[in-house]
């Protein structure tokens, strides 16, 4: 392939206006989320139609379920919440080329962290004190776990796709143990009350949110997906990690440590999904429970990709698919939530079919113009 | 097959246009190959040739234009037919799967059963059959990755024979071949055109032309430009039809052979190499005790087919591979077991061969690329000064001539030959001591392999030392000051300029010592 | 001697479906498509094989049905990853996704139930496990389950079909230049994943006589940490099923002695692999294409 693909890469001198170039990744980014939205209605209106419903009336009930009450909408916020910092986490890997699988067990490992944080500080001691050392215990629990990929693929090339997977069994398991061996109040799968460190929930200053479970750590996690665009895109540390992810081989011949950048890359993805945790344990329930964790890490691969591991993005696909889980409640009357479950394993799959079919499609089009 | 009456070409190809993505392969080339002759389809790196054979071996199809083999039009078949066809083609880049045997890769496609399962020990007769009969005998269970390259070719020649091949396509075959294996290619390639077969070679190596074809048609841009028989023309004539002007070939070059003499340095080398060892796959030594020095303000060019242990000898130099034994040194500092970076920060740049994947972040803007590698310099706690990223970023574009010049721009979207622009603007952009340059010039277009070389003296007049490594001969003879021949991961001389020449490297780069 | 006999027994009713995903996934795999997918293609199985025995009445129908619905997610998988281009990791968490969203989906919508479905028409003669050595002999899932990793070792090695699948995934473009259609043999060799998976899946729905709501469980991902920890050779891959299955039987036979905690035995697999991968014993090297186009 050596003539073509030699020659393929790069175009003769005097090359298009360089306008079209930046247009063209404009739409790249944002034509996919839109296809796979519009794969997913067509596939919800199928899903509909099936149980005789009409779609229309379908998808006003779950808006007005959602956004179209201060209830539904805190019900958004809180699963919000923990979709941005798991979309983050994956996200953040893969702008270093890495596949994070294994947020639902790093999410997991934060909630406990959080908990055993909360339990070992006096029931009295101080928010101001309590609640940003409970976050740092979230995100050490979590980076702790995404460490361990990162090492087994620096050091050994495991490929962390597996590894993973692999280890979210394991960690879960293990926390599943120690739970069962002494944290857990008896006959319940959870610990103990955390009384210190506790977030107020936001029916707190707002009323209209009373009774979900919208809570201030909505405002510690937006500020986290603040700092990781920061990071990513205005450090050195961004700048090698990205650089990394796009084509390590140039990395390692300028003198970036590749295989540190991944740990590192593993360990922040890590400790952003860990993050998670504290909307469960110290803004939600107050206690650590087995499986609060449980299907956060799917989702938030879909959220990285729908956000195309920007930021920004992520919080917007995570608004979207919160929407879409809370919504699934509000329409169960006229059709079974579950619907809702099969609509995201839709929207993934048209994600990842549309991003190269796009990119594709535009590279065509630009040459038939040109 | 049954041949026409003589006269009509074995193969015909006429107007063929093609286009990859973005890029325009081929716009308008034609070929036309007599039957039972040997023809060389020659033309710079990116000419079109390979996806012009690509084309008639039913791989690609192509956007315009027609294809006849033996007088039936063919245009457009896929690469199935074109076997059934006898037409066989044998890549520059090995199409074998290492992880199986010789005889599973030439039976791959059209595997011989007994039932539902292979007939293994059919399988093996007939590969066994064929390599006979081109007069050689390997052994057929052997996997493939434990073969050597020669060997590797032949099975490659084989794969074709056993499905009848009567055209055979070669691309760039002697690229990885030693001179004694090239001497046993044309004695097999002669035996089957004296069969009845005819031969395509593809080629950008004059010599070899000259050598073995009778016929020859070259390439440029994408199109043909000449058609002529091998007899009564000249390398020059076949250069200028290649390039499209008048070539100044290694031979001509007028050197300053004030430069050529060797004098004792006055300060410590730049580089210098001691008794380097590094450790290689198929060899048991990559580089085997290998010892140098570059003085500052000169240029050592290592010429040398590729594959002699080349790209093991810049790796361990450069730090990206650990040396098994032997001394490093950076203007006199002992490097040996130093880190990339910190040989970098000795004074050491490097121009990879391999620029896509070695040398630049394709997605990310000009400006950091150019910055790639010295990133820590502009941060100022942690967060990266973009001011000064792209003013910096303006005035290397200026002083290289990168177009488009415009540092936010996507790398990817330049031209190979600015590409390199880049990559040479940032290793030459710090203070540096020694610049190790691997095939500066390749896949780059004529006007800017000029600049290039106007960059690299420029570096060598203002003192820095420069390792240059390049398969093409021409390119060495052109800039170094000191030419070295490296085979089978020795140096095996180190001439002066003015005592190089193609003629007298020829037989040491073929492993001939003295004479 | 009836200890051992038991043993051995619950082992093999465990392992079958492993035995099952295994033997699919190392063909999807050798030919260079990731296969996370087994666990949806096991679930999607489970759930159309009861569906089918819910309707026919009859196990072998639920059977045939059970490969359908695995043939019908295998062709998704295929279809995204080799036209579509789709990253084939992200189409495996779809395809899982979509399994357990849809099975849930129309297990409300025909059963009204969110966790289960009615009774059917299933394989083993009882569902207690003294019954187990009859079990063996009246469900025919299990000895075709044995017999399913030889038979894809035999095709994987001995066949044309098996040779163009180990071609192209480790050096597509070898094989392309032959005139082997890599898009056929790849989509042939994830739609059979597909099919076997599913037929493990059958196999759990069909012996317990109803689909639950998640049953395979995780069950598709120990046999990609088996095929993993096999080399990607079919045969080690299902000793290495049978292995966990013993693990686990072991467990479960011990469970009053409480000598070593449930969680721990469940992590073995994954253990394992993760030192497979490591090269601890051996480093694990999967087919060169895998995972790219």
């Amino acid at each position: 392939m050596s003539d073509a693909s030699a020659t393929a890469a790069s175009v003769s001198d005097g090359a298009p206006a360089p306008m079209r170039t930046r247009l063209d990744r404009l739409l790249e980014a944002v034509l996919p989320p839109l296809v796979a939205l519009l794969v997913s209605i067509v596939a919800g209106d199928l899903l509909i139609l099936a149980v005789g419903q009409s779609p229309g009336a379908v998808y006003r009930l779950m808006l007005e379920g959602t956004w179209g009450n201060a209830y539904g909408f805190g019900q958004v916020l809180y699963k919000t919440t923990t979709l941005v910092c798991t979309g983050l986490a994956v996200a953040v890997g893969l702008r270093a080329g890495l596949f994070n699988i294994g947020a639902e067990g790093q999410l997991a490992a934060g909630g406990l962290g959080a908990a055993l944080a909360g339990l070992a500080l006096p029931a009295s001691t101080s928010g101001l004190v309590a609640v940003p050392l409970c976050t740092i215990a979230a995100m050490c629990a979590g980076g702790a776990v995404g460490f361990v990929p990162g090492v087994l693929r620096a050091k050994w090339g495991a490929h962390e796709v597996i590894t993973t997977i692999m280890l979210n069994f394991i960690v879960l398991a293990l926390l599943s143990w120690m739970l069962s061996t002494g944290l857990r109040v008896p006959e319940t799968l959870h610990t103990q009350a955390v009384h210190a460190g506790a977030l107020p929930r936001l029916s707190a200053w707002w009323s209209g949110f009373h009774g979900s479970a919208a809570n201030g750590s909505i405002a510690i996690v937006l500020f986290a997906a603040l700092l990781a665009d920061v990071y990513l895109f205005r450090t050195r540390g961004g700048f090698e990690l990205r650089a990394v992810g796009l084509q390590p081989d140039a990395s390692e011949n300028a003198g970036i440590d590749v295989g540190r950048t991944w740990i590192r890359a593993l360990t922040i993805s890590g400790a952003l999904a860990g993050l998670g945790g504290i909307n469960f344990v110290l803004g939600y329930e107050h206690y650590y429970e087995e499986g609060f964790a449980t299907g956060a890490g799917f989702l938030g691969i879909a959220v990285a990709l729908v956000g195309r591991s920007n930021p920004f993005g992520v919080v917007l696909a995570a608004l979207f698919f919160a929407t879409l889980s809370q919504g699934g409640l509000a329409i169960n009357a006229l059709v079974p939530k579950q619907m809702v479950d099969a609509l995201q394993g839709v929207v993934i799959l048209a994600m990842a079919a549309s991003v190269p079919e796009v990119r594709r499609l535009l590279a065509s089009t630009r040459r038939s113009v040109r | 097959m049954t041949h026409p009456a003589s006269g009509a070409p074995a193969v015909r190809m006429t107007h063929i246009a093609k286009r990859f993505g973005d890029c325009q392969a081929l716009r308008d080339a034609s070929l036309e190959v007599m039957p039972g002759e040997i023809h060389a389809l020659v033309g710079e790196n990116g000419a079109g040739k390979s996806t012009m054979m690509r084309i008639l071996a039913g791989i690609h199809a192509p956007d315009a234009g027609t294809v006849e083999v033996f007088g039936r039009d063919v245009t457009g078949w896929t690469a199935a037919q074109a076997i059934d066809a006898s037409v066989g083609m044998v890549h520059q880049h090995f199409m074998l799967v290492p992880t199986l045997t010789i005889a599973e890769n030439v039976i791959l496609g059209r595997e011989p059963v007994r039932g539902l399962a292979i007939d293994m020990a059919r399988a093996q007769r007939e590969v066994e059959e064929a390599a006979a009969r081109s007069g050689f005998r390997m052994n057929v269970h052997r996997y493939v990755r434990e073969l050597s390259v020669g060997e590797q070719q032949r099975v490659e020649i084989l794969k074709t024979l056993v499905r009848g091949a009567r055209v055979l396509v070669l691309d760039e075959p002697t690229a990885v071949l030693s001179p004694p294996e090239v001497e046993e290619l044309w004695r097999v390639l002669r035996a089957l055109r004296d069969d009845g077969g005819t031969i395509i070679l593809i080629t950008h190596k004059l010599d070899e032309v000259t050598e073995i074809s009778e016929t020859i048609t070259v390439m440029r841009a994408g199109r043909t430009v000449a058609r002529f028989p091998t007899a009564g023309t000249s390398p020059a004539a076949i250069a200028r039809a290649m390039v499209g002007r008048d070539v100044v070939l290694a031979g001509d070059v007028p050197h300053d052979h004030a430069r050529s003499a060797v004098a004792a340095p006055v300060a410590a080398p730049a580089l210098e190499v001691r008794n380097l060892v590094v450790a290689g796959e198929r060899r048991a030594r990559a580089v085997d005790d290998v010892t140098f020095a570059v003085a500052p303000g000169e240029i050592l060019g290592i010429a040398g087919v590729e594959g002699n242990g080349q790209s093991a000898l810049i790796e361990a130099i450069v730090g990206l591979r650990r040396a098994q034994s032997g001394e490093i040194r950076i203007a006199g500092t002992d490097v040996t077991s130093m880190s990339l970076r910190e040989r970098e920060a000795r004074g050491l740049a490097h121009i990879p061969e391999d620029r896509q994947r070695r040398g630049l972040v394709l997605d990310f803007s000009v400006a950091d690329n150019l910055i790639l590698g010295r990133q820590r310099a502009y941060e100022h706690g942690g967060v990266l000064d973009r001011v000064r990223i792209l003013a910096d970023a303006r005035a290397a574009i200026a002083l290289a001539d990168i177009r488009p010049p415009d540092p936010t721009l996507p790398v990817r979207a330049l031209s190979g030959g600015n590409q390199q622009k880049i990559v040479i603007a940032r290793a030459l952009a710090r203070e540096i001591v020694v610049l190790i340059a691997a095939q500066p010039t390749r896949g780059v277009d004529v006007g800017a392999i000029e600049l290039i070389h106007a960059r690299l003296r420029a570096a060598r007049d203002a003192g820095t030392g420069i390792l240059l490594v390049s398969a093409e001969l021409s390119e060495i003879l052109a800039l170094s000051d000191r030419v070295a021949v490296m085979y089978g991961g020795r140096i095996v001389a180190i001439v002066p300029r003015a005592e190089a020449s193609e003629a007298s490297l020829g037989p040491l780069m073929t492993g001939a010592t003295g004479s | 001697m009836s200890m051992l006999l038991a043993f051995l027994a619950q082992t093999l009713r465990i392992a079958v479906p492993y035995l099952f995903a295994a033997a699919g996934g190392v063909l999807a795999e050798r030919s260079g498509i990731i296969s996370l997918t087994l666990e949806g293609f096991m679930l999607g199985g489970a759930f159309s094989a009861m569906l089918g025995s819910y309707y026919s009445g009859s196990p072998w129908i639920g059977a045939i049905c059970g490969i359908a619905g695995g043939l019908a997610l295998g062709m998704l998988h295929a279809v995204a990853t080799i036209r579509y281009k789709a990253d084939q990791v992200v189409s495996g968490i779809a395809i899982n996704l979509l399994a357990v969203g849809l099975t849930r989906y129309f297990l409300k919508l025909v059963f009204d139930s969110s966790s289960n479905s009615p009774r059917v028409p299933g394989f083993s003669a009882a569902t207690s496990s003294t019954a187990l050595v009859s079990g063996l002999v009246h469900n025919p899932l299990i000895p075709l389950g044995l017999l399913i990793v030889p038979a894809v070792a035999w095709l994987l090695y001995r066949t044309p079909f098996g040779l163009r699948v180990r071609a192209v995934g480790e050096h597509p473009e070898a094989a392309v230049t032959l005139g082997i259609s890599v898009r056929r043999v790849r989509y042939a060799a994830v739609a059979l994943s597909g099919a076997l998976a599913a037929l493990g899946g059958a196999y759990l729905s069909l012996d317990q006589h109803q689909f639950t709501d998640g049953m395979s469980a995780g069950r598709g991902f120990i046999a990609l940490a088996a095929i993993i920890f096999g080399r990607w050779d079919p045969m080690r891959a299902g000793l290495a099923c049978l292995f966990f299955a013993a693990a686990e039987t072991l467990q479960i036979q011990l469970q009053g002695m409480q000598a070593i905690p449930s969680q721990f035995v469940q992590m073995i697999p994954y253990v394992l692999t993760i030192i497979a991968l490591v090269g601890v014993v051996g480093r694990a090297i999967p087919p060169a294409a895998l995972g790219r186009e």
